[in-house]
């Protein structure tokens, strides 16, 4: 117990923490981070209704627009949508879906890309040129556009039934296939460094089997920078996620993500139903601007050049 | 700098040569030809006939090289939903996300470059102060979110502008433009606007960034020095020199917006590349998606050269090494 309290206050007093406090909107990022993410994890126990059961809907009740607005009902904060769901509690599932697509796809890009650049830095020679020459190709073509590709494809392949059920992990590879080069670039050049260094050669000598050297002792020096891109690559992720569900190739209506919800609102728009959408994006824009801003601030921070 | 100019050719050509066997792949094993064409009542000695006289006995290399000749002439079938060559659906729908396109890039040139060297030369001015704050929020509001909060408040709201289409358009030769008519010109203001507002907030931020850069550079005090006006100095001198990222950066640009337009001609109904391509793949049309990523893998590569030419052009130093 004092040894937790110990490394607690160890952790409280480091640098980063000390620059944490001294950057007010990266408390504010890590806040409403911490916040959305609490909902979205505890979404079954606090959202005020459950979206997802028809045997709780209530036709009589939908379309009802925010309670403050005149026919607004208290019992439904943020209105409801045409099926009779609370908007609000359908935001909490909503942001639970699209934090899941977009941890998952980061770490899937992370999990190639960190593979791929380790073994393109660790044999040189033409594997390298080979994996670095496939990046190169991918990188001319947006991420966006490469995602839309493999899910529009994936899609058209599939019958209807088995389209619903591979959705949420077809979304995840594609995704994931379509952002591993950043990582697989940072990692290699790291790897082509730390390599010759002495404590590599050290292990070589004590005949250290070269793929326990690569990941036991080259992988964790390269690990650094990897996390800021991919706390970068977290807000991309989900905004891609939400760009392929408004288009209609991602999440399906019945597990909707925030971008779900928006394509179901923006069919809606024109006749005045606003909150709808408006309230998923809402929701949506805070979610990537706090990532984006606590990203920005862990790469300033994590900078030796800025210290 | 003929070397250069080589490799660069190098690498378009590897790009274009995995686009055309990933086009090849889609367009010949995801559709199935035969049973588009004769239907799923056909006997199996009509299939195999129509088979032979397609090419698909032939070994894969062989069709992937028919497919390379066909596709160098524009030849990609027809497609599976409309019946129509697929050539023909997409010189339809070409111009209007071009026109969409080419109206957002001017416009986030036209906006950002000024807006960026206002805010590098007075950076404690109130006014850039709110521009940076606009750029931020421009930067972070997804692109559909935006379009949508535009139809919110001028079409459902104000009335003013039709949620929808392009207007009236204007046919000259195969080619038609909204530009000509006033319903045309009306029915491209949101779209664009949709389109501009990321490229215009990014392209401010980095002529911003850039220019402060330059502009404590030891040759800019000289030309100060030298008592050149401020004028000069700011706009010959500083703004040239902060401009090379500012091209790389607005020729991928032009890329991404490509893939964004689909976005922005969902939200719109906008009768482009984007809605053919998502209807593509809502009915399986696989000639169509085959032929879009071509069509567009072949664009990137060309904007990727032309980007890189520009360079070599302005840049005297690349040319040297």
């Amino acid at each position: 117990m004092s040894r937790t309290l110990a490394s607690l206050r160890a952790a409280m007093d480091s640098d980063l923490a000390w620059r944490f406090r001294q950057s007010p909107p990266a408390m504010v990022a890590a806040t409403l981070l911490l916040v959305m993410v609490v909902c979205a994890v505890a979404a079954p126990l606090i959202a005020p209704h459950t979206p997802f059961d028809p045997g709780t809907l209530n036709l009589m009740d939908s379309r009802l627009p925010p309670a403050w607005v005149d026919g607004g009902m208290l019992t439904y904060p943020l209105g409801t949508d045409e099926q009779g769901r609370d908007v609000l509690s359908t935001i909490f599932y909503g942001m639970r879906i699209s934090i899941a697509v977009g941890v998952a796809a980061v770490l899937l890009s992370v999990v190639i890309g960190v593979t791929l650049g380790l073994v393109a830095g660790w044999c040189g020679g033409w594997v390298d040129a080979a994996i670095m020459r496939l990046g190169d190709v991918q990188l001319s073509f947006p991420t966006i556009m490469i995602a839309f590709f493999i899910d529009g494809v994936a899609k058209a392949v599939m019958p209807p039934d088995l389209r619903e059920m591979t959705r949420f992990y077809v979304v995840i590879f594609a995704i994931g296939i379509a952002d591993w080069v950043q990582f697989a670039r940072t990692v290699r050049a790291a790897t082509m460094i730390e390599k010759n260094k002495d404590y590599a050669a050290a292990a070589r000598l004590s005949r250290v089997p070269g793929l326990k050297i690569l990941f036991a002792h080259v992988l964790p020096n390269t690990l650094g920078p990897v996390i800021i891109l991919a706390t970068l690559g977290l807000g991309v992720a989900i905004l891609t996620e939400a760009i392929l569900s408004f288009l209609g190739l991602g999440m399906p209506p019945t597990q909707p993500s925030l971008g779900a919800l928006i394509r179901v609102g923006n069919d809606l728009l024109l006749s005045g139903e606003w909150w709808i959408s408006m309230f998923p994006g809402l929701a949506l824009v805070l979610l990537v601007l706090s990532v984006n801003i606590f990203g920005d601030w862990l790469r300033d921070a994590l900078n030796p050049r800025l210290k | 700098m003929i070397a250069i100019v080589l490799r660069r050719l190098g690498s378009v050509l590897l790009v274009m040569l995995v686009v055309a066997a990933l086009s090849f792949l889609i367009f010949n094993f995801l559709g199935d030809p035969v049973n588009n064409i004769l239907g799923v009542n056909a006997t199996l000695e009509e299939r195999e006939a129509l088979r032979r006289a397609l090419g698909l006995d032939q070994p894969t290399w062989v069709q992937f090289w028919h497919f390379l000749e066909r596709a160098v002439v524009g030849d990609f079938g027809i497609s599976y939903r409309n019946r129509q060559p697929v050539m023909d659906l997409i010189l339809s729908r070409m111009p209007a996300t071009v026109e969409l396109v080419l109206c957002a890039t001017v416009l986030a040139l036209a906006v950002g470059v000024p807006m960026g060297v206002y805010c590098a030369l007075r950076p404690r001015g109130v006014l850039s102060r709110v521009l940076q704050m606009v750029s931020l929020i421009g930067i972070s509001i997804p692109q559909f979110l935006l379009g949508m909060l535009l139809i919110l408040v001028f079409s459902v709201e104000l009335r003013w502008l039709s949620a929808f289409g392009r207007g009236e358009v204007v046919e000259i030769g195969w080619w038609s433009t909204g530009l000509l008519t006033d319903s045309g010109r009306k029915a491209l203001i949101m779209p664009v606007l949709t389109l501009a507002v990321f490229q215009i907030s990014m392209i401010m931020r980095l002529v911003q960034g850039e220019m402060q850069e330059v502009l404590r550079a030891d040759f800019i005090k000289f030309a100060r020095a030298r008592g050149l006006p401020d004028r000069a100095v700011n706009l010959r001198h500083a703004l040239r020199n902060s401009l090379l990222p500012v091209v790389t950066v607005v020729g991928l640009q032009i890329g991404a917006l490509i893939a964004f337009a689909i976005v922005c001609e969902a939200v719109f109904q906008w009768p482009g590349l984007g809605l053919l391509i998502l209807q593509a793949i809502e009915y399986a049309d696989f000639p169509v998606m085959a032929a879009y990523l071509a069509l567009v893998g072949f664009g990137f590569a060309m904007i990727n050269l032309t980007v890189d030419m520009i360079y070599l052009f302005i840049d005297p130093r690349m040319r040297r090494k």
